[in-house]
């Protein structure tokens, strides 16, 4: 300790933000966090407590902003300083490999962009949307206390290990801290968690375009839309990414335009009105051909128009919250906390924390923070602000889509997100189902808001995009346009979601392609050669051939897929946080910081209990709807008595009901024994720590101000 | 780089390192510096480089989010 509070002494500190912090304790600083703080517990007791009375979605607001700030300023402050000891002195990897390309001084707010628009993506939107079944408050109250003190947490740390050893990646730093075996375990996880991402990302689109011409359309016309950029930006105006990203977005609001046009033109409609199966066959012949294709033709110039209408929505829905200030009608809590809920199965504990995994923490950032971002740091002194402040603004993103969840009225969301196994398939049915269960709603509110969107139906549209896509044109009709325009904004957001998701499968199934030609690679060398066309398309086909085996798994499951899907991918992001977590706990423990590596325990052992519960009671629940192995015995009694149980038609798809079964309680257990792993590789290496009394971290790079670390 | 830029300056770097393409001027300021001998990318070269190594598959290159 004498030593690091000798280094903090010499320090020179001028313009650094953080330290000042620190020192400015006068009395204004004091005042104004007092405030701050008051102000939080007002608007939190209000959104907390009210029963009965709608609350304005303005309070929701105004304490999660005053949480973010005061975590921020406090919580993020005593992690960087004290837990962490960032160096200001010790010279990042972006100066020591400067190259003008990769590494590259940045500054700070410019790294935060890019940061963010990395992180932020669907999981956000679609997580709270789902979980807004129990009210609006528990979801909340999970994204706040998950950020603070687990998801932003772990980007920091990440971010903070990473850059101490030149940008490398989870992977890499997993195997060099915890050993070959725990880091091969890692990268089977992350494989897995790929695998059911896609899946689940390709089902939320499937979901949200079954049977719309007008949505079908739109987001078709991004393929000739991105070519058409990709070809502008490559060969006639190279890299003029402003002008190909104008091109683009004029063309995309002409498309979703046209698009009612399409849809009012019963001719070129049936084009466009698909059943989900065509679409999950279409999604994945895409992937396929998208992943061979190359990248400056559609990857490339559709993520640019991806990143920046995401970002641009996202600033345009908080511009919109804050306008018009939007009323919640979905109550604080529900009575479906005790699991019974439609949307998905299981209680609130563990399966409310796994279905709301970003926004408040995502295993997945833990491969974003280690990758480009840690390469262009600066200065130590600014990973609070990129690695936990974009994380508070992700979790921001997340506040926003339960606040657009639950503007609507209770039972038009529930209409929306139920699947038709339980509500039937006409709006007098699924009125009456759902008033049944409290939420009094009319079969003349379900016709009107269809009607209002431009869709036939929002019945069971589930997956949280059609949910997301209605608030969302609830309050940005509510501040341009009004109910004439609420078509198009319903469209506009069908569309975002969309593109991104298409621009993630895309670039998905490289990675997943990617990784395994690495791990076959190691059995059949040749196998390895990534620019070799024939394992390129073997590659891809076995990418696309594990996701799109489950996309069509759930499409044609009868719960709607999103009940039995969402909750694996939950499951394998949580479970990648625990082992992000695991490592940054081994780490403290290495570099002799044992004494705060409470940091990182607490939000660990959280995760872990969830991600074991919820993999367990996947796998063993005696409930059919919750646990894999019950639904199989139910399917498979039945089959055995030659009955033939819903969705099945013939006994070959009973058949395939129990298989598909058995795949996904395989597929739980692997997760929880690459938990397990982790964990007792985690504990053996944190053993090894405490009897060396030396540093034993493996950093990269002359550490200025502690002697004694270990180079590699 | 200076710690403060104008608005347009920021929008621009920050659209820009979004979707994986860095500072030009920055590039050409380095290797102006640091190796004045060896050749500079084109605007263009720079370009079609950063856009296939922002895409090259490999380890640490983790592309599109949940």
């Amino acid at each position: 300790m004498t030593l690091i509070e000798l280094a903090r002494e010499t320090r020179h500190v001028e313009g650094d933000m953080s330290s000042l912090a620190i020192k400015g304790n006068g009395l204004r600083s004091k005042l104004l966090w007092t405030a701050v703080i008051a102000l939080g517990a007002v608007s939190f007791g209000i959104v907390a407590l009210s029963r009965g009375e709608s609350v304005n979605a303005a309070w929701l607001v105004i304490a999660s902003v005053c949480i973010y700030f005061i975590a921020y300023r406090f919580y993020a402050l005593f992690i960087a300083e004290k837990v962490l000891g960032v160096d200001p002195e010790r010279q990042t990897p972006a100066y020591q490999h400067n190259d003008g390309l990769d590494y590259v001084p940045t500054n700070r707010y410019v790294l935060f962009g890019h940061h963010f628009a990395a992180i932020a993506g669907a999981g956000p939107l679609v997580g709270p949307v789902l979980a807004a079944q129990m009210g609006y408050l528990p979801g909340t109250l999970w994204i706040l206390a998950g950020v603070v003190f687990a998801g932003a947490v772990q980007d920091l740390t990440v971010l903070f290990l990473s850059t101490r050893r030149d940008g490398r990646s989870l992977g890499d730093m997993v195997r060099s801290e915890m050993g070959p075996v725990a880091g091969g375990i890692a990268l089977v996880g992350v494989l897995l968690i790929m695998v059911i991402l896609l899946a689940v990302l390709a089902l939320v689109v499937v979901k949200a375009l079954v049977g719309s011409p007008w949505g079908t359309f739109t987001v078709f016309c991004t393929i000739p839309i991105a070519m058409l950029m990709g070809v502008y930006a490559r060969f006639i105006r190279i890299g003029r990414i402003a002008e190909m990203s104008v091109i683009g977005i004029v063309l995309l609001l002409a498309a979703l335009i046209y698009g009612r046009t399409v849809s009012e033109n019963p001719a070129i409609a049936t084009w466009f009105d698909l059943r989900g199966e065509t679409l999950a066959l279409i999604i994945i012949g895409y992937g396929f051909v998208a992943s061979v294709l190359p990248v400056w033709l559609l990857l490339a110039p559709r993520d640019y128009l991806s990143t920046f209408l995401k970002v641009g929505t996202m600033a345009l829905l908080a511009v919109g919250i804050i306008l018009v200030q939007p009323e919640l009608k979905m109550p604080a809590v529900t009575r479906f906390i005790d699991g019974t809920g439609p949307v998905w199965s299981g209680s609130l504990f563990p399966f409310l924390f796994i279905t709301i995994a970003c926004g408040s923490v995502s295993g997945f950032h833990s491969l974003i923070a280690s990758g480009t971002t840690p390469k262009m740091i600066e200065n130590e002194n600014q990973l609070r602000l990129i690695g936990y402040g974009a994380m508070l603004t992700e979790s921001f993103v997340a506040i926003m889509a339960m606040i657009g969840a639950t503007v609507i009225e209770p039972g038009i969301y529930f209409a929306i997100n139920s699947p038709g196994a339980l509500i039937g398939t006409t709006a007098a049915q699924a009125a009456q189902v759902i008033t049944g269960w409290g939420f009094t709603v009319t079969p003349d509110m379900l016709s009107q808001i269809a009607q209002d969107v431009g869709e036939k139906t929002l019945l069971s549209r589930t997956g949280g995009a059609p949910t997301l896509a209605v608030g969302m044109a609830h309050i940005l009709s509510g501040m341009f346009g009004g109910r004439v325009l609420m078509g198009l904004w319903y469209h506009f957001a069908i569309l975002f979601e969309a593109l991104f998701i298409l621009t993630t499968v895309d670039a998905g199934t490289r990675v997943a392609r990617f990784m395994i030609q690495d791990m076959v690679g190691s059995v059949v060398p040749s196998f390895r050669k990534t620019e070799s066309w024939g394992n390129n398309l073997v590659g891809s086909a076995l990418a696309v051939g594990a996701w799109g085996y489950f996309l069509y798994q759930g499409v044609i499951d009868p719960m709607g897929g999103i009940n039995t899907l969402w909750p694996l991918f939950g499951i394998s992001n949580q479970m990648l946080a625990g082992i992000a977590l695991i490592l940054c706990t081994v780490v403290l423990f290495k570099m002799k910081r044992q004494r705060y590596a409470w940091v990182t325990i607490v939000p660990t052992f959280w995760l872990l209990v969830c991600t074991l519960t919820a993999g367990w009671q996947k796998i063993f629940s005696a409930e059919p709807t919750i646990g894999f192995v019950a639904h199989a015995r139910v399917f498979g009694d039945a089959a055995a008595a030659g009955k033939i149980l819903a969705p099945a038609k013939t006994m070959a798809e009973m058949n395939r009901v129990i298989v598909n079964d058995y795949v996904d309680a395989t597929l739980s257990a692997l997760f929880v024994m690459v938990v397990l792993a982790m964990i007792i590789y985690g504990v053996i290496a944190i053993r090894r720590a405490l009897g060396d009394p030396t540093i034993t971290a493996i950093e990269i790079g002359l550490p200025a101000t502690i002697p004694g670390a270990k180079l590699a | 780089m200076p710690d403060i830029m104008t608005m347009k300056e920021w929008t621009i770097r920050t659209a820009r390192l979004m979707v994986g393409i860095p500072d030009y001027q920055t590039y050409v300021e380095h290797r102006r510096q640091t190796h004045p001998d060896a050749p500079i990318m084109s605007y263009e070269e720079f370009f079609v480089e950063r856009q296939n190594a922002r895409y090259a598959v490999g380890k640490g290159r983790f592309r599109g989010c949940c």
